[in-house]
């Protein structure tokens, strides 16, 4: 791996895509992807996010503007002279070929020796720990095992940049993550470049190295994991990465960093001035619920309301606490299950706390 | 009872005693019974309607039973006899009594139809001594029976009686693959200018092969087509696949005349074109041309559909997995896309060639005479001949290799495997 | 083995006739035919005269495509649904000969001719058999397009097989019947003669001979239809029809058509009456008025087939619809030129020479 900013392995300068000529799926989207890096595109289904995937396999043509793998523009190279692997949603396992042949065909097609290619199957193999499965045939194999195949034959060529579109979506909870961190592994072991597709925001929080989030054909917001959660830059963000209390309101006044915003509610709030329009204008207010105390320290903080307990639910390491807070009842604190941690009482008052910092103000929405 | 559980050991029990197993039997045999009462009517209907007429048939192919049965006397008298010279008095008797029985019952026109399938002009023999035989009332009847007709004097045609005594005979299935028996009873072909039967079952079967590999040959790319274009022209598709099924088949078969004779629309275009002069226009239909094109088109469905029904479960991310894989388009069909479509070329191909090999309206219509089938031959000697002993032997020969093939595809591809739609 | 087919056919069948049987107290009768053109005649002559003047009795016309396969399978079935059916005299006396249909005595059952000359002397010689009721003479003759040869026209059988004089295709039957007389005739033989030489294994030779002469020029038809459509359609300049269906085509449709008279195959066509029917007295008060002297002339207003009675000749009038003057277009007024088939040869040779035919059109 060069070291410096400027070794994209991929760039997408422009780039555009109509189905139908009357709307984009991808709007103007620049994006570069850094060699070795995996970076994963999260959005809600129809964000575009599978047809930036595809432009960059090779099955879609951008409408408009330009892609460039190592600095060349392949916009008009076949998607077999690309050069890159994928694994898809369903692993499309050829199923009348058996696991070692699947593993083999990429080689193959490039007229690899027949011993050459044995070893790498076998090597490829034992990287997923699928030894001897070689003459099993696809529909033998358990969902698991069968996305370590396609995730092997994907890298058996040894490709500098591998696809994967939605890769763990077809597997149960406990499979998906054990599969995050094997597929995580392999990346850091081989330092492959990735660009992966999800709408499991937990699953791109764990495996990336940057994530951009995906809206109605346009990148919110390119970054790293914790900057992704900690400081979302708009509300779509805030609100499809992790948990958030929405507060809406309207910006009385600036002094700042921060702001001052009365909400529509009822009652004045401290927040953080960060994707504001201007004193007059409405804005969303966004707020992590575990950075909400219960009894804060008096006048620590310039935001501190008494609410009333909705609903207690214990989660073991935390209690989930729903309260009503200025005439908001989907107000949810999650209260940590420390050692003296407040005790509450459902339909009982509490005082609830927050610092200016950790209230975010953003667009309206 | 307790007792009677500690002599059987560790049987396992109900609460109330009764040993599990049978319980259990108990329970099942009363959805047995709804089930067995589920399909009785289709089980009724296929055996009547089809079983029992298809079994029916076939004996016939065998069958003899007219000579014993209206001959008793003769087959009786000509049991002991050994072949050489003419037979005794005595058969000469039973015949002229067994023809007098046979006119008064009417029965003798059957055995006169039967002995002409083995020997042209026994027909006119038997009816005509049949006739002169009933005024003779006594013997000796040899004489009676020469003088009704010479044929009698004949060691000939006594062997073909004495061969034809059994109730079972192999002389249609001899006579269906260009065989017969000679006069002493020894098999032998046919001679040159009766051989017809083995050259059309030949023609048959290459004539079913090659239908079935054009309908493969043009189905396949339409039945792609129809799996991968969006719902709204796969839809359109499908019914321009389904429309010849609504109209008749003969319509459809006189269409094809239309278009392919000699003075028909494509010729006319082809001599318009300049391809042909007018006065060397080719001759498309009443030939093998006429019938592979005509049944082609008529068979085109049955390949299309267990086509379409296969290709429509392929996702088309098998193509592009191959494609990203480093294969190029041709590469990823041949060694990806075909091998999957596979069960259905089987499941098609098979219902083609049956469909083919059974094939006479359309062959009957446009074949002329290189492009008819064993069906027609067939079909003649049901309705036209009305030797349904022949139409029975060439109709099993034609059964038994079409069971074959099914147990062969089912060896190598495996009828499990088959979709048809 | 026969039984179990009875048995099964009768179970079916059982129900559906014992309802037929309940529901109706006048006779219901069912008449098999040829349909299409000649169906229609028989209605118009016979059937719509004989239910006006018999109200008790229904007759129901039913088509089908000639041979015996449906007449032995009802027998055989013990369920005999056809009461009366149409049949060509080769049929009749195969069927006659296996049981299949009813001996019929022609001077009892059959009406007298107006003058009092008993149906056995009426009829035309030589149309009579055991089963069979003769009702019409029809013939088996070459048509030529008229607009295909400049300056001579074909008039012989010699010059339907002279490709020389008269180059273009020709369609025949795809059977030996008739072919092999005509090859014959062709050759030069006398049609009274044809026979006679057919029944040697030279004389075969000779008729195949001929045929192969032409053969490359010769497209084989099976349906009835096909050959007026294909001289229609200019596919064929020489093609056998029946006389009925080549005067439609000439007197009805137009066409430019001519009837090579010379060698035509005379043959007859008649009612047999299946045995085992359940309505036999019914069946044969009909056919006895069907086949009287007026009714036989009756028919020849409506399609071009000569009256099987000699009674009945005179009395051919005039087309019901074109006005035509009917006898000239009788086969029975060109009998001289042409012969009667020999039903008693066909059925000893049939089958030997078909496959024998079979094997000479594949070579």
């Amino acid at each position: 791996m060069n070291s410096g900013q400027e070794d994209f392995i991929v760039q997408f300068v422009g780039v555009q895509k109509s189905y139908d000529g009357e709307t984009l799926v991808v709007k103007d989207l620049n994006l570069n992807v850094q060699r070795g890096e995996f970076l994963t595109m999260l959005g809600p289904s129809g964000s575009g996010k599978t047809t930036v995937l595809m432009m960059l396999a090779g099955f879609e043509v951008p409408t408009h503007g330009e892609i460039l793998l190592n600095g060349q523009p392949i916009n008009n190279v076949p998607p077999h002279k690309r050069g890159i692997g994928m694994v898809f949603q369903n692993y499309a396992l050829f199923p009348h070929m058996t696991i070692a042949e699947n593993l083999a065909f990429p080689l193959q097609v490039r007229r690899m020796g027949k011993a050459e290619a044995e070893e790498k199957v076998n090597r490829a193999l034992s990287m997923v720990r699928l030894d001897g499965f070689g003459n099993r045939r696809p529909a033998q194999l358990s969902g698991g095992q069968q996305q370590r195949v396609a995730v092997a034959r994907a890298l058996v060529f040894e490709p500098e940049l591998v696809l994967m579109d939605e890769p763990l979506g077809a597997l149960d909870k406990n499979l998906r993550e054990e599969m995050q961190f094997e597929i995580k592994h392999i990346h850091d072991s081989l330092g492959v470049s990735v660009v992966y597709v999800t709408h499991d925001q937990s699953e791109a929080l764990t495996m990336s190295n940057r994530i951009a989030v995906f809206d109605d054909g346009v990148i919110q917001q390119l970054a790293t994991p914790p900057t992704l959660y900690e400081e979302p830059e708009n509300a779509f963000v805030a609100a499809f990465i992790g948990e958030n209390n929405r507060l809406t309101g309207r910006i009385t006044g600036t002094n700042g960093n921060s702001c001052t915003v009365e909400l529509d509610s009822g009652g004045t709030v401290e927040a953080l001035a960060v994707n504001i329009a201007g004193q007059g204008e409405k804005t969303t207010l966004s707020l992590r619920p575990e950075r909400v105390l219960i009894n804060p320290p008096q006048d620590k903080y310039p935001n501190t309301f008494e609410a009333k307990v909705e609903e207690l639910i214990y989660l073991g390491d935390h209690i989930r606490t729903r309260i009503n807070f200025a005439g908001n009842d989907q107000f949810v604190v999650k209260v940590p299950n420390a050692q003296g941690h407040a005790i509450i009482d459902e339909g009982g008052s509490v005082r609830v706390g927050w610092a200016m910092e950790d209230c975010r103000a953003l667009d309206a929405s | 009872m307790a007792e009677a559980t500690l002599d059987q050991g560790d049987l396992m029990r109900t609460a109330d005693g009764t040993p599990l197993k049978i319980s259990i039997a108990r329970a099942m045999r009363r959805n047995k019974l709804k089930a067995l009462a589920l399909i009785a009517p289709l089980f009724v209907f296929i055996l009547f309607s089809f079983l029992i007429p298809i079994i029916d048939m076939s004996l016939r192919s065998v069958d003899n039973s007219v000579i014993p049965d209206v001959l008793p006397n003769t087959v009786a008298a000509l049991a002991d006899w050994d072949g050489e010279g003419l037979p005794p008095e005595e058969a000469f008797a039973a015949l002229a009594a067994d023809m007098k029985a046979g006119r008064e019952s009417r029965d003798i026109g059957k055995v006169a139809t039967r002995l002409n399938y083995e020997l042209s002009g026994m027909r006119g023999t038997v009816m005509g001594t049949a006739r002169r035989i009933a005024s003779v009332d006594e013997g000796p009847y040899q004489e009676a029976l020469i003088k009704a007709n010479k044929d009698w004097s004949d060691p000939a045609t006594w062997k073909l009686l004495k061969r034809l005594s059994s109730p079972y005979t192999m002389g249609y299935y001899l006579n269906a693959v260009d065989m017969r028996f000679d006069v002493d009873g020894n098999i032998e072909a046919q001679p040159d200018f009766r051989q017809i039967y083995v050259d059309l079952f030949l023609r048959t079967f290459w004539m079913s092969i090659l239908i079935t590999g054009l309908t493969i040959l043009l189905g396949y790319p339409i039945a792609h087509l129809m799996a991968t274009l969006p719902l709204r022209y796969s839809n359109l598709l499908m019914i321009l696949v389904l429309l010849p099924f609504w109209t008749s088949l003969l319509v459809r078969t006189t269409a094809w005349i239309v278009m392919l004779q000699s003075e028909g629309v494509l010729n006319d275009l082809l001599v318009w074109v300049g391809v042909f002069s007018d006065d060397a226009r080719p001759q498309l239909v009443y030939n093998k041309i006429g019938t592979i094109v005509a049944m082609t088109h008529i068979l085109l469905p049955f390949m299309v559909l267990p086509l379409y029904s296969v290709m429509k479960t392929i996702p088309p991310s098998y193509m592009r997995a191959a494609r990203s894989l480093g294969a190029n388009q041709f590469t990823a069909f041949v060694r990806i896309y075909m091998p999957q479509t596979l069960s259905g070329i089987g499941a098609g191909s098979i219902l083609v060639f049956i469909l083919a090999i059974g094939y006479y309206i359309t062959p009957a219509l446009v074949g002329g005479t290189s492009g008819t089938l064993i069906s027609n031959q067939i079909a003649y000697h049901m309705q036209q001949s009305l030797n349904w002993g022949l139409a029975a032997a060439l109709g099993v020969i034609l059964l038994a290799t079409v069971i074959a093939l099914y147990f062969l595809y089912n060896r190598i591809v495996g009828v499990d495997k088959m979709k048809l739609g | 083995m026969k039984n179990t087919l009875r048995y099964t056919t009768v179970g079916l069948a059982g129900a559906v006739t014992m309802a037929f049987a309940f529901s109706a107290q006048a006779v219901e009768l069912g008449v098999v035919s040829w349909g299409g053109a000649y169906t229609a005649s028989q209605l118009k002559a016979y059937h719509q005269p004989y239910m006006k003047a018999n109200s008790d009795v229904t007759l129901n016309s039913i088509d089908y495509s000639g041979g015996l396969a449906e007449v032995r399978a009802q027998s055989e079935a013990g369920n005999v649904t056809w009461d009366l059916v149409d049949v060509v005299v080769s049929d009749a006396i195969r069927g006659c000969d296996e049981g299949l249909f009813m001996e019929i005595d022609h001077d009892e059952m059959l009406a007298k001719a107006p003058d009092g000359t008993p149906p056995s002397k009426d009829f035309l010689e030589g149309t009579l058999s055991d089963c069979f009721i003769p009702q019409i003479i029809y013939s088996t003759a070459f048509a030529y397009r008229t607009d295909a040869f400049k300056g001579e026209q074909p008039k012989t059988m010699a010059d339907v097989f002279n490709l020389e004089k008269f180059p273009g295709k020709r369609t025949l039957q795809r059977a030996p019947i008739n072919n092999l007389e005509w090859a014959l005739i062709a050759d030069g033989v006398p049609a009274k003669d044809v026979y006679e030489v057919l029944d040697t294994p030279e004389g075969v030779d000779r008729a195949f001979a001929k045929l192969d002469t032409i053969k490359d020029e010769v497209i084989w038809w099976t349906e009835g239809a096909v050959p007026a459509q294909l001289l229609a359609d200019g596919e064929v300049v020489f093609g056998t029809g029946y006389n009925g269906r080549l005067f439609s085509a000439i007197e009805e449709e137009k066409q430019p058509l001519a009837i090579i008279w010379d060698g035509q195959v005379l043959d007859i066509d008649g009612w047999a009456i299946p045995s085992g029917g359940k309505h036999k007295d019914e069946v044969l008060e009909f056919v006895k008025f069907a086949t009287d002297t007026q009714r036989l002339a009756d028919q020849a207003k409506y399609i071009s087939y000569g009256p099987a009675r000699n009674s009945s000749l005179p009395l051919v009038g005039k087309h019901a619809e074109l006005g035509i003057d009917m006898a000239p277009h009788m086969p029975t007024k060109y009998a001289d030129q042409g012969f009667l088939t020999d039903f008693q040869w066909w059925a000893d040779n049939r089958d030997e020479l078909n496959e024998r035919f079979e094997a000479w059109l594949q070579q």
